[in-house]
């Protein structure tokens, strides 16, 4: 199906772990174009007709699918704006990877700005995977992922968002709303170095009574890189919230945490945790002790923390 | 194998270790006791290059190691299970057992030895499916933490092997493993040190060195020690 140089098969790898044509229903976007797409009996991709981007309709009562709609950028400067759509009906389950790799080696600016709306039907669950990753020696890569969702009753979505490495700049945004019964629960792992920025905020909104959200964003700041991140909790009803933020800081980089909570309900038992740090001494002292180097026991510790 | 001589340590002027010497033969088990406070711990730092000393030497078979950093260390076969076990977010048993026994990073190691990873765990009682994908954190009982980290200086096949207070947060039930455990260390003649409150290791330990303010109070067998 699609003709990838080494460059290009390699990104798609690192960000969304595929090699090759994946099972079950797919798009692949290449610097704006669609390189390869199939549907599914249970999953439909299609065109937007008024917006470049895509509408995923996951049939109600699907089990255990995945639909892989990676976005690859290789031709310097580059510049999109991606809406994706993605509609799951009731008490379906599937797993969506998407993730953007940019690789820029020239002069202007490569950006991919990705806007993804699930609207999750009625006791469907679904588990979305997203990686950005930047290489090249080039100019900027940029990465601004907005993400919505809407749980519908008893809804459930688990989030894995990944910025592992070569991202420069990055103004990241996930706002979710939940119904009754729903649960949510947002990993988010960023790795920053160089001179990169990133902004994450992340907002949901517990509307439905025992609507739970759980939101877990760890973060490794090295070099002179600068980090600002933003979690909010809004309880509305009788509903549990929990956030945590947890940074390591290395080198000069900054990293600023602002967690809010709002609560609105007498019955919203709402937690925020945050810790920002330095790498503990002893955790390297106790990798030392077992013949790794300084380094060595860092990047043990790093990779383990953004595992 | 070891020679200690001379150490002097002080924290903020306050002398922890006065001209400290003393020496331990190949293959033989020497337990440290003494009051809290006495400054065991902060010989097993000095030893593993955790702690530098003001003055003094330390040698290993001969090889000055006093300049030696922990890594160094650590190659040349020291090995120290820490009093305190350290915490980690998200390493997991098998990563940190990992890296003790091969002494690289794990973390693109994909053909780790497990036979020897799971020999360690079971001595110290734990059974190797329900931990080795467990991370090395708070969500353990703090005798289960103890437990890995002796299984950490185990899976290594050190020169000299010291452990501080091992027995500390272990159950009654499991001390007697651990005695078990010093036993075999002893018959395969791996030259030990043992830092303890514990009669029962004392009984089989070659010698008793007994700390108090920084120096060797006495230096002998348990029927001297206990006089
Ligand atoms: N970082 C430090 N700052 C100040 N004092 C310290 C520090 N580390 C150790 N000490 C002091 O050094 C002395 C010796 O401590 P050490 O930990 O070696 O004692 P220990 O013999 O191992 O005691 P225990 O039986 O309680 O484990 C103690 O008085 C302790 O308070
Ligand atoms: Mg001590």
């Amino acid at each position: 199906m699609m003709n990838l140089d080494e460059i290009e098969k390699n990104l798609i790898k690192e960000v969304s772990g595929v090699t090759g044509v994946p099972d079950g229903a797919y798009n692949f976007r290449l610097n704006g174009k669609s390189i390869g797409r199939k549907s599914s009996k249970n999953i439909n991709v299609d065109s937007l007709t008024d917006k470049d981007g895509l509408k995923i309709t996951i049939q109600p009562g699907t089990k255990n699918e995945a639909v892989h709609i990676p976005v690859i950028i290789d031709a310097s400067g580059h510049k999109e704006t991606v809406h994706n759509e993605f509609i799951i009906g009731e008490g379906a389950e599937v797993t969506i990877v998407a993730g953007c790799g940019i690789y820029n080696c020239g002069v202007d600016n490569s950006m991919h700005n990705g806007v993804h709306v699930f609207r999750v039907g009625k006791n469907a669950r679904v588990r979305y995977i997203e990686k950005h990753y930047g290489m090249g020696p080039g100019a900027g890569k940029i990465l601004n992922p907005t993400t919505e969702l809407y749980l519908d009753e008893g809804a459930e979505a688990e989030l894995e968002m990944e910025q592992i490495k070569g991202v420069d700049s990055a103004n990241r945004k996930t706002i979710a709303e939940l119904a009754a019964g729903a649960k949510i629960k947002i990993n988010e792992r960023l790795f920053t170095h160089g001179r990169q920025t990133v902004d994450s905020k992340i907002q949901v909104t517990l509307i439905g009574e025992d609507s739970t959200a759980d939101i877990v964003s760890r973060a490794v700041a090295r070099d002179k890189s600068a980090q600002n991140t933003a979690l909010e909790i809004t309880g509305q009803t009788k509903c549990r919230g929990h956030s945590e933020c947890d940074a390591i800081l290395m080198d000069d980089a900054i990293v600023k945490a602002t967690p809010t909570l709002n609560a609105e309900n007498l019955d919203a038992e709402l937690v925020h945790e945050a810790a920002i740090g330095k790498i503990a001494g002893e955790q390297l002292t106790k990798l030392m002790t077992l013949g790794l180097t300084r380094e060595q026991a860092e990047a043990q510790i790093i990779n383990g923390f953004l595992k | 194998m070891l020679d200690v001589k001379n150490l002097n340590f002080k924290i903020d002027g306050r002398q922890i270790l006065s001209d400290f010497s003393f020496s331990v033969k190949p293959g033989e088990l020497v337990v440290i006791t003494g009051p809290n406070g006495s400054g065991k711990s902060t010989l097993a730092q000095l030893l593993m290059g955790i702690k530098t000393p003001d003055s003094g030497q330390i040698f290993l078979d001969g090889q000055d190691i006093t300049k030696l950093n922990i890594t160094e260390r650590a190659k040349a076969g020291v090995a120290l299970s820490f009093q305190q076990p350290v915490h980690f977010k998200g390493v997991k048993v098998k990563d940190l057992l990992g890296v003790a026994l091969t002494g690289e990073d794990t973390v693109y190691a994909e053909n780790l030895d497990n036979d020897a990873i799971s020999d360690a765990l079971l001595k110290v009682g734990l059974k190797p499916e329900e931990y080795l994908d467990r991370e090395v954190n708070n969500s353990l009982s703090g005798g289960e933490l103890k437990r890995i980290e002796v299984a950490s200086v185990l899976v290594r096949k050190p020169k000299l092997l010291i452990f501080d207070e091992p027995e500390a947060g272990i159950d009654i039930w499991s001390f007697d493993n651990l005695v078990k455990i010093f036993q075999d260390i002893k018959a395969a003649k791996t030259t030990t040190l043992i830092i303890s409150h514990q009669e029962r290791l004392m009984k089989i330990a070659d010698r008793i060195v007994v700390i108090e303010n920084g120096k060797i109070k006495v230096d002998g067998s348990f029927a001297e020690v206990i006089k």
